[in-house]
């Protein structure tokens, strides 16, 4: 069968202006070649920065802001594109080859109806006529499970949800009938049950219209649900390239081995029940508006364990560990620390009742101030708390490097010069420089690359292990659930769903909104995706 | 900061309004006659003993001139100051005091910011009398608002990020979280703002001067000068168009130096410290 | 729908602008105000029911209202505040050496001794019907004066406008063309440049080449009722060439920056990526984003230019509304320079509004709400 893509040695550079020093050239992706033949889907899977969107943008011949195809061959059904003039390319991007983006949000015109924005394509490049056009994109909506289908084109871009919006891209890409769809992340900025039907329904349009796809994303969990081959990148190379059973199941090299056992550990609950640390009991609250988000909800913390928080975008997590911590009064119920009601607002409490619960948030970038070395960072909790000054402040934040592993030459480096990682296990000794008895964990793996992310959770567990702290851990994760959680909490629009122990809320029998959330999260195995839709109870609240 | 990075546009910039500063400080050596003295005909052409010529009572130009940079540079920058200073205490409070009184203040500068400078301006001059302070007070006032804007955005931006949050929760006052947390984050903003309203001071007081308002004669200031030897355009002499070039070449120092500092401000940008 | 989470160290956009102007310099009215808050005060479910089924429309008219409202406010400051400051009329109006007797005359006269509420309300009574009393300097009907003159400055402004707006948005468009080549970088220094130059500079500089060295325009810019149209736009060519040259610099800017904005957007790309030519790209995909903010910036920079016109009728001598007002403050002619502020400022506060109301027209998300 003769080969419909074949990618040759491809190397992209891009230049970079830096202000006032001579422009910069960087090597992005370097000797990486691949083969698809018609129908089928290729994954390709790295860390951000890999270089997967650039290799999957060099199939439409485009580069992005300043990337440049230095080198290689891109054969579409044989024939170099990168050799074409604009004529040329112009009719083979959005005719024979299409794009789905990340964010549809961006992607769609928000001056133009849906439907005319699908079929724009397939009209101007002379596929088919008007009729015809629309005709085929009645058929996408479909077989794409949009609600109302004859009507959805009528509909302009904000006034559908994010997973119809990234269906709908999909459809513009299908209309045209492309021989290759390049796939760039398109569940990846959606809710976990709705990126389980987004990602359903593209498997199904796929594999109605016969067309082949490059399929890109971090996730290898989700890929092996949907791909044929697998390429894995590193850094612009090719680390691994095989079949999709041969990558999952009998990974060659060390770096796939370690994608492929993620988020596999799972510890066991600590059974101990007796003196509880935490305790919050009917909390309602509303944001300043009045619009009200958490109803009724009551959980408690055990001394020295993890209490997961699990739920999706608006469920109220996030807004709980704001009442937590003093920043968005409850408007009604108590919050008990050590047996002690804790004062509803910030401001009422003392700085005693604030060093005992510290926080770390998602963005490590944000949640540290730019201006500020490693040194200030860490070392004003110690002066703030303890009074501690001078050598036997430095001490302490060296000391507090050490135990994040880290080291002392991070001293005077600024939040900037930190990897994402490095940036998060600061936020984490800035915490622990307080010696709090509870940490609050909002999402601080959910923006890491996997491996990075291992990396925090592993450090977390060490130093529960060490200071025996408390952590209410709040994330949309189930993996990071069985992986590090005690007891669990699931919560769903602002209403607590299931609470116990870990071994009891994610055993069954289920409710169907757990029972949902459970089936909705990708595990890393072949086949997964069919089995799931044909045991689960509830339609995601995406729709 | 490396020196080397400064584009040769901000060189030039920074060179100018050096230039400036100094005629301004040291215009009593520099000048080569009075400010005030009378030493020629009217209007002499440029050469010889005056090198710009003399204007329209025979005072040497190129003295003025020197003298006129000290008047000018000096009001337009009291007056900057002054409404930065306004205008950043009362963004800053409205932003970390919300509620009322930032609900109070905004809506007045709204106000304030509804009538166009000039015409406040006009309308107050026409009233109050003419007085140096009274002059730099008003330009400051008007001018403050749209400090108050800037600073108050920036200081609002800055106030929901999460290391201010942060510091918040570790029980901060208001005191260390406006100079240690949020200031320094928005410094280069700032300073770009402030480069920014002083090029629009010197030309909004050169305007004021021009139209009779600002400076009063005989003292020199370019406005003015410019408003002294406008009746000798048309016999075809320049030398109103002497005064109108030195402001026009400050004001596009300063704005090179400003556009030099924007985009250093928008490359830090996610970008790295300039530690 | 929103974008992602904003890291690195704060900058607020305003702040790091494309270029050192912006269009906080020259609007004068302020950001929204918060929707909620202004449906809050007119209250009513009724309102609140009709601010969800149409948006657009409650939108417009809370613009409407709060523009009515400035306006108010702006007209008591103008009067109010003149009354606030120290300084007595009388004084002013027959000199220092006058007698106290005279004084105590000219205030009645004038009617400065009936309190301030009360003046305020008639002079507002009067002012919303066109009669803003009389001049002290000359003693003729205020109105009557302004009438005229306003003609001649709108004239003014109105070709000033009509050479400036298409020219702003094709150099705009030229160098977004050739963005970060030679001839947009050309632009943007020369830009820079002009936008730092005042007014008076660039008024005089023209006349002493076009009217005095090359003989082509004529100086002073006099105007009067007798002249033909031909007379009067050779009359007008300096100063409407100077007014373009202030404006143009800060429209063609800001235009650039509209534009640029829509074309790195993620839908461009998407039209990019579908095969499309630049020209259809162009007319359909940017050009119906891009009309919103650019049409924003004209409205802006015309504002601007309604107040441009003071200095340069100073300059030109030409016989509008702004040297009316010069003159009245020179001589503190109050009744004057009250009725030319409030004239300005509702001038500048339409145009402002107007620029708000066509923002909200061209929002896609405003005009098919959900």
């Amino acid at each position: 069968m003769p080969e419909l893509l074949s990618v040759k040695n491809l190397k992209i550079e891009a230049t970079s202006y830096p202000p006032g020093e001579p422009p910069k050239v960087v090597t992005l992706v370097e000797g990486v070649s691949f083969d698809l033949q018609k129908g089928k889907v290729l994954g390709l899977i790295g860390e951000s920065g890999a270089g997967k969107s650039t290799i999957g943008l060099s199939a439409l011949a485009y580069g992005r802001g300043g990337c440049g195809i230095t080198g290689g061959e891109v054969l579409l059904n044989g024939k170099d594109i990168l050799k074409l003039d604009r004529s040329g390319i112009n009719s083979v991007r959005g005719a024979h080859v299409c794009y789905v983006a990340q964010s549809a949000a961006a992607a769609f015109n928000p001056a133009h109806k849906l439907g005319e924005q699908v079929i724009e394509a397939s009209l101007r490049h002379g596929i088919m006529n008007r009729a015809e056009a629309q005709k085929r994109a009645l058929y996408l909506f479909r077989v794409l499970g949009l609600p109302n289908p004859e009507t959805f084109g009528e509909r302009y871009p904000h006034q559908v949800s994010g997973g119809q919006l990234q269906r709908a891209m999909t459809a513009m890409a299908l209309c045209p009938n492309p021989e290759l769809i390049v796939f760039d992340e398109p569940t990846t900025a959606l809710d976990v049950t709705t990126q389980i039907d987004v990602l359903a329904a593209i498997k199904h349009a796929i594999e109605e219209t016969h067309t082949a796809a490059l399929y890109i994303t971090h996730d290898l969990a989700v890929v092996a649900q949907i791909s044929d081959d697998i390429m894995v990148l590193r850094h612009g190379k090719t680390v691994e390239y095989g079949t999709t059973k041969q990558v999952i199941e009998a990974p060659k090299e060390d770096y796939t081995r370690a994608l492929v056992s993620v988020r596999q550990t799972k510890r066991d609950e600590a059974t101990d029940q007796s003196g509880t640390l935490l305790k919050i009991e009917n909390v309602h609250a509303a944001y300043g508006n009045g619009f009200k988000v958490l109803h009724d909800v009551s959980m408690h913390l055990p001394k020295g364990q993890t209490l997961a928080i699990v739920g999706e975008s608006g469920s109220g997590k996030s807004t709980l560990a704001r009442v937590i911590t003093g920043l968005l009064p409850p408007t009604e119920g108590h919050i008990t620390f050590e047996g002690k009601e804790l004062p509803r607002t910030l401001k009422g409490r003392s700085r005693e009742e604030l060093r005992r619960i510290q926080m770390i948030y998602q963005m490590a970038d944000t949640a540290m101030n730019p201006r500020q070395t490693v040194r200030d960072i860490i070392g004003r909790p110690l002066s703030f708390y303890f009074s501690m000054h001078g050598a036997r402040k430095t001490e302490r934040v060296k000391e507090l490097l050490d135990q994040i592993e880290m080291g002392s030459r991070f001293l005077d480096r600024y939040p900037a010069e930190l990897s994402g990682g490095q940036k998060q296990r600061v936020a984490i000794a800035r915490a622990l420089a307080a010696k709090p008895e509870l940490i609050l964990c909002d999402e601080p793996t959910s923006a890491l690359d996997p491996l990075v992310a291992e990396g925090i959770l592993n450090l977390l567990m060490k130093l529960q292990e060490e200071t025996s702290v408390s952590y209410v851990f709040i994330t949309h994760d189930i993996a990071i659930v069985r992986a590090i959680a005690d007891s669990v909490a699931v919560m769903h629009r602002g209403r607590l769903v299931r609470f116990g122990p870990k071994s009891k809320v994610l055993s069954p029998p289920f409710d169907d909104y757990t029972d949902l959330l459970l089936k909705s999260v990708p595990e890393m195995e072949i086949g997964w995706l069919e089995r799931v839709l044909k045991t689960r109870r509830m339609e995601s609240a995406g729709n | 900061m490396n020196v080397k990075s400064i584009p040769i546009s901000a060189w030039i910039g920074i060179a100018g309004i050096a230039l400036a500063i100094l005629c301004a400080i040291f215009a009593p050596v520099l000048a080569p006659y009075g400010e005030r003295d009378v030493v020629g005909e009217i209007w002499m052409p440029a050469g010889g003993d005056f090198l710009l010529g003399t204007d329209n009572l025979g005072r040497d130009l190129l003295s003025r001139l020197i003298y006129g940079a000290r008047t000018t540079i000096l009001v337009a920058l009291a007056a900057t100051v002054l409404s930065f200073a306004l205008g950043m205490i009362l963004s800053f409070a409205a932003a970390v005091m919300g509620g009322f009184v930032d609900q109070l203040f905004s809506r007045f500068n709204d106000l304030m910011m509804a009538i166009p400078t000039l015409i406040f301006a006009l309308v107050v001059l026409a009233v109050l009398p003419q007085h140096l302070w009274i002059l730099i007070l008003v330009m400051a006032v008007l001018d403050s608002t749209r400090v108050f804007r800037i600073g108050r955005a920036v200081a609002l931006d800055v106030a929901v990020m999460e290391f201010v949050e942060a510091a918040r929760l570790r029980g901060e006052g208001s005191l260390w979280i406006i100079f240690r947390e949020i200031l320094p984050n928005t410094l280069s903003p700032l300073l770009a703002e402030f480069g920014l309203r002083f090029a629009f001071s010197i030309l909004f007081l050169s305007t004021l001067s021009f139209l009779g308002l600002g400076i009063q004669p005989p003292a020199a200031d370019w406005g003015g000068m410019v408003k002294d030897n406008k009746d000798g355009i048309i016999f075809g002499i320049s030398a109103a168009l002497v005064p109108g070039a030195a402001i026009a070449t400050l004001a596009i120092c300063v704005n090179l130096v400003v556009d030099w500092l924007m985009k250093r401000t928008s490359s830090l940008k996610g970008g790295r410290g300039d530690a | 729908m929103e974008s992602g989470p904003i890291t690195g160290p704060v900058l607020t956009d305003a702040a790091a602008g494309e270029t050192p102007l912006r269009p906080t310099d020259l609007s004068g009215v302020p950001a929204k105000p918060n929707p909620a808050l202004a449906a809050g005060e007119l209250d009513g479910t009724f309102w609140r029911r009709f601010v969800f089924r149409r948006p657009l429309t409650a939108l417009i008219l809370q613009r409407l209202g709060l523009s009515v409202g400035l306006l108010f406010a702006v007209s008591l400051m103008i009067f109010g505040g003149v009354e606030a400051l120290p300084g007595d009329f009388a004084t002013t109006y027959l000199g220092q050496s006058a007698t106290p007797q005279a004084v105590e005359n000219i205030r009645k006269d004038l009617g400065l001794d009936r309190p301030w509420s009360e003046r305020y309300l008639t002079w507002l009574g009067g002012a919303v019907q066109g009669d803003f009393g009389t001049s002290w300097a000359s003693k003729n009907s205020v109105s009557e004066q302004i009438g005229n003159r306003l003609g001649n400055s709108l004239f003014l402004a109105f070709f000033a406008a009509l050479i400036s707006v298409p020219l702003a948005v094709g150099l705009g468009m030229l160098a977004v063309q050739f963005r970060n080549r030679m001839p947009d970088k050309i632009i943007n220094v020369i830009s820079l440049a002009a936008i730092s130059l005042p007014e008076f500079f660039i008024g005089y500089l023209l006349i002493m080449v076009f009217a005095v060295q090359l003989g082509v325009a004529t100086f002073p810019a006099t105007v009067y009722d007798s002249m033909t149209l031909t007379e009067r736009l050779s009359a007008i060519a300096l100063p409407v060439a100077t007014l373009v040259l202030v404006v143009l610099a800060h429209m063609m800017r800001m235009t650039r920056a509209a534009i640029l904005n829509v074309m790195s957007s993620a839908y461009v790309e998407t039209a990019e990526l579908k095969g499309l030519g630049t020209f259809r790209i162009i007319a359909r995909h940017a050009a119906p984003n891009a009309v919103a903010p650019v049409i924003n910036v004209i409205a802006l920079n015309l504002a601007y230019l309604v107040v441009g016109v003071v200095v340069v009728e100073v300059v030109f001598v030409y016989p509008g509304m702004g040297q009316y007002m010069v003159d009245a403050v020179t001589v503190r002619d109050m009744p004057v320079v009250q009725a030319c502020g409030l004239i300005f400022a509702a001038f500048y506060i339409f145009l402002n509004m107007a620029a708000d109301i066509l923002a909200i027209l061209a929002n896609p998300r405003l005009r098919h709400p959900r």
